[in-house]
């Protein structure tokens, strides 16, 4: 078999998010790429939590609904997803919990087993995952090995659940996990990934309130600040986040921000302060399923048109919705060095299932980030913060302390200097100045790989998406031979390479996880047309088959 | 330098009497007089404004200044004292501004002991909005959104800042620039949360010379860091009632500030990439 699923299911509090990520890193052993997908309801104990693995021999970015292998901690997990299972699936589940298992399913009683090894009860998993290893072939040495490097506590206890697990279940040679030659990568979820491209792009701060799901670009950056020297602050509120990031920005600190729907309301009047005063910001909004608390750990696409539009007034700024891992590196280190050169705030657009899935990331995809250098001042006359005579919009930064050189910035109209200007000249002239260098931003655009295509792209129909949708969709544009097009640069829109990208193309397909065609409403503002919507709006991302049935639909 | 050098070219847009002259007279020649003793360069001093008839202050000002929005200047300030230990950082925020839209900035400042200070022009009025209360307007405030005279009683600023942990607590009044010059100098100097609320008077829309001028004081042989003492002067006059007004320092401590531990991230890391192999390698 060239590819696996496995779910891992049991309540909040049983660490599942973690053995499914321990069954990942076994499958990265073996040479394939991984996508795990993470499922969790709003609270911290209790509940269904359940993780499904999936394993390729191919690039892939999405999961499937039915599952090879089902390891059940409690009973709910059998419940839920029998409806997963083929007739070649193994069901292996604590029989300490389960009373009503499936016909054929292994059980193991893990909470006795823990319990006799002297282990904490959360070494069930050990132990599940023991049984995994020996149900699918892979070796114990390889599966002591990830544990090893995986369990930070009591290792030598849980090592001797997973052996006892190992032990106790036969090998299913239908489902043995042959090796293959997927390049071993690091398998890391989308938040850690724009916080490590976050700092390619020079991060020197990063500035969050908490929500979900962007909370994990907070956390993975508050934990290895001091290895890269940046400030991590978690201030008192939204608003203050995106004002105090400002003050960095001010004093010359690449910042960045990081937020979810909810959040980004409350920095609305930031954003737009941001666009007078022209102040480089890289926001992070990680989007769920809304409006207001909405589903919070759930996903949905539906703050596009949101971002685009916050604050008041009209001003320049980037909107990017990276696909995948590669996409978003490349995207996170660049938008820094873009909001520096045009001085804009600049939005990474994600969402619950690329912030918080974990995928392979494959560096020699994306190591290929030019530098865009910002204008720095030259040091000669006197300094004027905007001033307005270098052309393409862009007047040269200088930061504080600087003898003889003052910095005024300001979110009033304002002249050159810096200081208010409410005289209908130079209120136009500042006006003028953003257009300009909204201009200027386009041009650059034009170099850099705004629009993606994958599939085949010789095909005259095409799937349109955006963001996280993108691993389906590419996956399913191989196999119908579709044409994927997916625009990376929401705003200002890329309308030449998009353009491009659509040559031959005669019937246009969005596929969007919102309930209105988001994406498709922006086109047609553009000019374009998607001729079909295949809409998803019950807060879960689409499978593999749940698109696929939904293309056969419409394509019928 | 000569406190001259510090005007701009921007014509003064406030009424005559307003009480803003006061505190833009007073500040000048204390950053010039820093400047001169070397104890703060010119060029590394920030002001930070909110919006309101205050915040022009930093358009008369020749010196660094971020003219934010209304209530956001403490979080700006913040994050320019955290990107820039250098810098010294000054704010100047309504008591709208302040004490209405961003009430919770104070309370957090405060608490952090961030390095910057923040000067109120507390007029008691919103002046720019013409004429409404705010919240330390008194009870009974007749404005234009409280026709029938304001039914609560104002907050006193000095108590929600002694509360949340400011280690520098000062009042000043725009008759007397003296004192304020003192007040301003000592909350710059002061490492850590400096707050200073300035009775300023706004002639337009709530004139109150006549009444401060009948009530206020200066603070003698008072120990500022009698935190007892500085809580019960603090409390002596409470925005509504006819008391007398204590004017100077009531509270100074020094204590650890927000800024602190960061200063040991100053620097770029010298291989990037290899760091960031480092950390992926982790998750391998």
């Amino acid at each position: 078999m060239d590819e696996f699923s496995v779910l891992v299911g049991g309540r909040a509090g049983d660490g599942i998010n973690e053995a499914g990520m321990i069954i990942a890193r076994l499958f990265n052993q073996l040479g394939y790429c991984l996508y795990q997908y993470l499922d969790y309801p709003s609270l911290i104990r209790g509940g269904h939590n359940f993780t499904i693995v999936r394993a390729s021999d191919k690039k892939i970015g999405a999961h499937r609904d039915e599952v090879n292998f089902l390891l059940a901690l409690n009973q709910e997990t059998i419940d839920r997803h029998k409806w997963r299972l083929m007739e070649s699936s193994v069901v292996i589940y604590d029989s300490d919990e389960v009373k009503s298992p499936v016909a054929g399913g292994f059980g193991l009683p893990l909470k006795t087993i823990a319990k006799d090894a002297g282990a904490p009860p959360i070494a069930k998993n050990a132990g599940l995952i023991g049984a995994f290893s020996k149900a699918s072939g892979i070796e114990w040495d390889v599966t002591e090995q990830v544990l090893r490097k995986e369990i930070p506590k009591s290792i030598d206890e849980n090592l001797e659940v997973a052996r006892r697990g190992y032990s106790r279940i036969d090998g299913d040679d239908r489902l043995r996990v042959e090796k293959r030659s997927y390049p071993c990568c690091p398998v890391i979820t989308g938040n850690e990934l724009i916080g490590l491209g976050l700092l390619r792009g020079g991060l020197d701060a990063y500035v969050a309130y908490p929500m979900t799901p962007s909370s994990g670009v907070l956390h993975f950056l508050a934990k290895v600040a001091s290895d890269f020297s940046i400030r991590v602050v978690h201030p008192e509120n939204e608003i203050a986040v995106i004002l105090m990031a400002q003050g960095f920005a001010y004093a010359g600190k690449r910042v960045a921000l990081g937020t979810s729907g909810g959040g980004f309301c409350l920095m609305t009047e930031g954003m737009s302060l941001a666009g007078m005063a022209e102040m480089p910001l890289v926001v992070v909004v990680s989007m769920r399923a809304g409006p207001s608390t909405g589903v919070p750990t759930y996903t949905a696409q539906s703050d596009l048109h949101f971002v685009m539009n916050a604050g008041q007034g009209e001003f320049t700024r980037l909107v990017i919705a990276p696909g995948d891992l590669e996409q978003a590196y490349f995207w996170s280190a660049t938008s820094l060095d873009l909001a520096w050169k045009y001085q804009v705030p600049a939005i990474l657009l994600s969402d619950k299932t690329l912030s918080e899935s974990a995928y392979s990331f494959n560096l020699e995809e994306a190591r290929d980030i030019h530098e865009i250098a910002p204008v720095l001042w030259d040091g000669v006359g006197d300094y004027r913060r905007y001033a307005r005579t270098l052309g393409g919009g862009i007047s040269p930064l200088a930061f504080p302390p600087i003898s003889g050189a003052v910095v005024k910035a300001n979110g009033y109209a304002h002249l050159e200097s810096g200081i208010t200007a409410e005289d209908a000249g130079e209120v136009k002239a500042v006006q003028d100045k953003s257009l300009l260098k909204e201009k200027s931003l386009i041009e650059e655009l034009e170099g850099l790989p705004a629009v993606k295509t994958y599939g085949d792209e010789g095909s005259s129909a095409a799937l349109l998406c955006w963001g996280s949708n993108k691993g389906v969709c590419a996956e399913l544009g191989d196999k119908y031979g579709l044409r994927v097009v997916q625009p990376v640069i929401m705003n200002p829109f890329p309308t030449s390479q998009f353009n491009e990208a659509l040559q031959g193309v005669e019937r246009t397909i969005s596929v969007e996880t919102n309930s209105t065609g988001q994406l498709a409403r922006l086109i047609r503002s553009c000019g374009f047309e998607a001729d079909d919507l295949i809409l998803k709006y019950d807060a879960r991302p689409f499978s593999v088959d749940d698109l696929e049935e939904r293309i056969l639909e419409v394509t019928r | 330098m000569n406190p001259k050098d510090l005007g701009t070219k921007a014509a003064n847009t406030w009424c005559p009497g307003c009480g803003n002259f006061a505190i833009l007279n007073a500040i000048k020649p204390v950053i010039a007089e820093l400047d001169e003793e070397g104890l703060v360069p010119v060029e590394n001093v920030v002001l930070v404004s909110g919006i309101g008839c205050h915040a022009k202050i930093v358009d008369y000002v020749n010196a660094n200044s971020f003219y934010t929005i209304h209530g956001r200047t403490i979080p700006v300030a913040t994050g320019i004292k955290l990107a820039n230990p250098d810098l010294t950082v000054i704010c100047f925020a309504g008591d709208g501004d302040a004490y209405a839209e961003g009430l919770d900035h104070l309370i957090f400042a405060a608490k952090r002991n961030v390095d910057i200070t923040t000067i109120i022009h507390d007029n008691r009025v919103y002046g720019l909005t013409t004429g409404q209360y705010t919240p330390t307007s008194p009870s009974g405030f007749k404005g234009r959104s409280t026709p029938a005279g304001l039914e609560v009683p104002p907050i006193n600023p000095l108590e929600i800042v002694f509360a949340s942990g400011g280690t520098f607590i000062a009042r000043g009044y725009s008759h007397g620039i003296e004192l304020l010059k003192d007040v301003f100098r000592e909350a710059i100097l002061h490492r850590g949360f400096s707050f200073v609320d300035v009775l300023q008077v706004c002639a337009t829309f709530f004139n109150l010379y006549e009444y401060y001028n009948e009530r206020v004081y200066a603070l003698e042989e008072h120990d500022p860091q009698d935190a007892a003492r500085a809580e019960e002067k603090m409390r002596e006059w409470d925005y509504n009632s006819d008391g007398s007004i204590p004017l100077g320092i009531f509270y100074k401590k020094e204590d650890a500030t927000f800024g602190d531990n960061f200063v040991k991230y100053r620097s770029k890391i010298s291989d990037l990439e290899g760091a960031i192999k480092k950390t992926m390698e982790g998750y391998i």
